[in-house]
């Protein structure tokens, strides 16, 4: 195309060899001091997560009034966060299964924190349902067992379908990212001067020692692992769409749901992504594993599933006018002039057209400004819920059952406080873990090719 | 079992080409209980040894059945037989409502049964190991290749075994207590 097109920049910076590789991401967790930054970043993470505590607390206290939910719109913040964060999450599972199979080898230096993101949204999302069912203390019934009630679950409601998805998601993600983990334990419990992490890291590892037959059985369920979890993270959010689309309301019962919802998710959780990895590589100085190929291939990911999700809003509008249905069209009027209108703007201009700015190849590779873009994808993704939910509640068939949705400072605090609560687990991930696999890095070294 | 006091030998090496080619030779050798490790997995390592089962993928499969299957009947049995609730009219065996359900058991249980039948197939977690005993093995977890020939090895004798590993131009060799 154009000649003075620079050659793509290297996945690892050169000169690295296995044991550099090792010390350098080894050294973060086992010898370099805990930053001052680190304290107080932790601890304004950590008094979030207290202010949720208290919110939930009260809310355990008092019960679902003290949100802004009433009816029509009974959903509200607790499931446009649950969408929200969950969405998140899928990032880190499609660049851990989804790049692994597709043999996409930059994966290799984000996929362990972008797991450890997933874990915790999925965490911070799972939160939210439970809080919202009103009597969390009963939030057990959902499952399947064997009671003297002699009641079951409905298995014809997506919510229960969501339950599946959700809590299998939650623990597929956990295996994953703990078993890419043990290799790495195995490290750390080699490298550690101290007793109590020896120890600690030891158990850990489970005692692994590297064998070639532990890594050929190794290899196989990893890649095993990753052909489930592909399907699985397609069908979460898809599951999580039918909670809409099998309803009737309008701006719900929709066919383009379930791909637009995924798209969706990649979206946010690539510019969630992104905003974890470009002040961690700053922080700590891993510019050298985490290169601007990984932040321009970030980019672009989410350059193309912003504009599938343009495209769903597009046939959104467009199946409101052309199906002729009065309470579609009047849905699509709604949106562009109804009392939420300027939030649907606001979607529009965060997740459509501020992100277009990612063609210009210098702010793909600018860090400030590939973080300040990923903040607005992440508040226009937040919107598009909080559109979908309260929006389409808010007026449906009968004028007389038409409302708003005010949240309230508990519903705030709740929201705000879950961020803290997944920061704050990240804070702690990075001090205890190794942030980026280890192991694998070491396959991305140009010596660990065998040459016959 | 008589423990014998010696576990095996061992050769310590610098790459990965080294290790597998050292591999391929002591198995050529004939030396049959051998294990080779190394801080990343190793391509054609495990072949290079011949060990080529793996009963991993059969596992998984057994896992994703169990799952489907297990998934699939439980809804069958909750909605048509103990607790049938009539739902706008719909039959009681309501399949296509069932598949999510289903398919997500498949997942799961695939996925557990890969995670902790690889590590029971592999003897994990196994805290103590003889290998251990060596101090350079701390390496084997950065940047160092080792491969060992058990002492139960019918070819295992303390002096041949030492010369065979020298002629590899290992970086160091050592026996490993047991």
């Amino acid at each position: 195309m154009d000649e003075q097109r620079q050659p793509a920049a290297p996945v690892i910076e050169p000169g690295y060899t296995f044991g550099s590789v090792t010390d350098k991401i080894s050294s973060i967790v086992l010898t370099r001091p805990t930053s001052n930054g680190w304290f107080l970043g932790f601890g304004i993470a950590f008094l979030l997560t207290m202010m949720m505590l208290y919110a939930v607390g009260y809310l355990f206290v008092r019960g679902v009034g003290i949100w802004g939910i009433t009816i029509p719109i009974g959903w509200g913040f607790a499931i446009v966060n649950f969408v929200w964060w969950i969405g998140i999450g899928h990032a880190g599972t499609l660049i851990s299964a989804i790049l692994l199979l597709l043999r996409q080898s930059w994966r290799n230096s984000i996929n362990r924190f972008a797991e450890a993101m997933t874990l915790f949204a999925v965490a911070a999302a799972g939160l939210f349902p439970l809080i919202h069912v009103g009597r969390p203390w009963l939030a057990y019934w959902l499952f399947p067992y064997p009671n003297t009630m002699n009641y079951w679950p409905q298995f014809r409601s997506p919510l229960e379908w969501d339950v599946f998805a959700v809590s299998t998601y939650a623990t597929i993600s956990l295996l994953f990212w703990f078993i890419g983990l043990v290799p790495d334990l195995a490290t750390l419990r080699d490298r550690s001067t101290n007793r109590a992490a020896q120890i600690i890291y030891g158990m850990l590892a489970l005692g692994w020692r590297g064998s070639a037959r532990h890594w050929h059985r190794y290899e196989t369920a990893y890649l095993l692992l990753a052909g489930l979890a592909t399907p699985l993270v397609l069908s979460v959010h898809t599951v999580i769409s039918f909670d809409f689309a099998i309803a009737i309301v309008p701006g719900w019962h929709t066919t383009i749901f379930p791909p637009y919802f995924v798209a969706g998710a990649i979206y946010s959780g690539f510019a969630m992504v992104l905003m974890l990895a470009i002040p961690i590589r700053k922080f700590y100085g891993l510019e050298d594993f985490i290169t601007e190929r990984h932040l321009q291939n970030s980019a672009k990911v989410m350059l193309a599933t912003g504009l599938i999700v343009a495209y769903g809003y597009a046939i959104e509008a467009f199946m409101g006018w052309y199906s002729g249905n009065r309470y579609d069209t009047f849905l699509l009027w709604n949106r562009l002039h109804g009392p939420y209108a300027p939030c649907y703007y606001a979607l529009l201009a965060c997740n459509i057209f501020v992100p277009q700015v990612l063609w210009i190849r210098k702010l793909r590779t600018s860090p400030v400004a590939l973080f300040l873009i990923s903040g607005v994808i992440l508040v226009g993704m937040w919107l598009e819920r909080f559109i979908i939910v309260v929006v389409s509640l808010h007026r449906d068939f009968l004028t007389s059952s038409w409302g708003m949705y005010y949240p309230t400072r508990w519903d705030w605090m709740t929201y705000i406080g879950t961020i803290g609560m997944f920061l704050a687990a990240m804070f702690l991930f990075v001090r205890i873990l190794p942030m980026i696999s280890i192991f694998e890095m070491r396959t991305l070294l140009p010596e660990a090719e065998v040459k016959e | 079992m008589k423990r014998t006091p010696i576990y095996g030998m061992m050769a310590e090496f610098d790459s990965p080409t080294q290790l597998v080619e050292a591999a391929h030779r002591t198995y050529a050798a004939g030396y049959l209980k051998i294990d080779a490790y190394s801080p990343f997995p190793v391509e054609g390592l495990a072949e290079a040894m011949g060990f080529h089962k793996n009963a991993v993928p059969l596992v998984v499969l057994i896992g994703g059945l169990l799952g489907g299957l297990s998934g699939y009947l439980l809804q069958y049995w909750i909605s048509a037989v103990s607790y049938p609730v009539n739902v706008g009219g719909k039959p009681y065996h309501s399949w296509p409502a069932f598949i999510v359900v289903t398919f997500e058991m498949t997942i799961l249980f695939g996925g557990i049964f890969a995670v902790f039948g690889m590590l029971a197939l592999n003897g994990l977690p196994m805290p103590y190991h003889p290998v251990f005993n060596v101090p350079r093995f701390a390496f084997a977890t950065k940047d160092r290749f080792f491969l060992i020939v058990f002492s139960t090895d019918p070819k295992y004798s303390p002096s041949e075994t030492r010369r065979f590993f020298e002629s590899l131009g290992p970086r160091s060799i050592s026996e490993v207590p047991s």
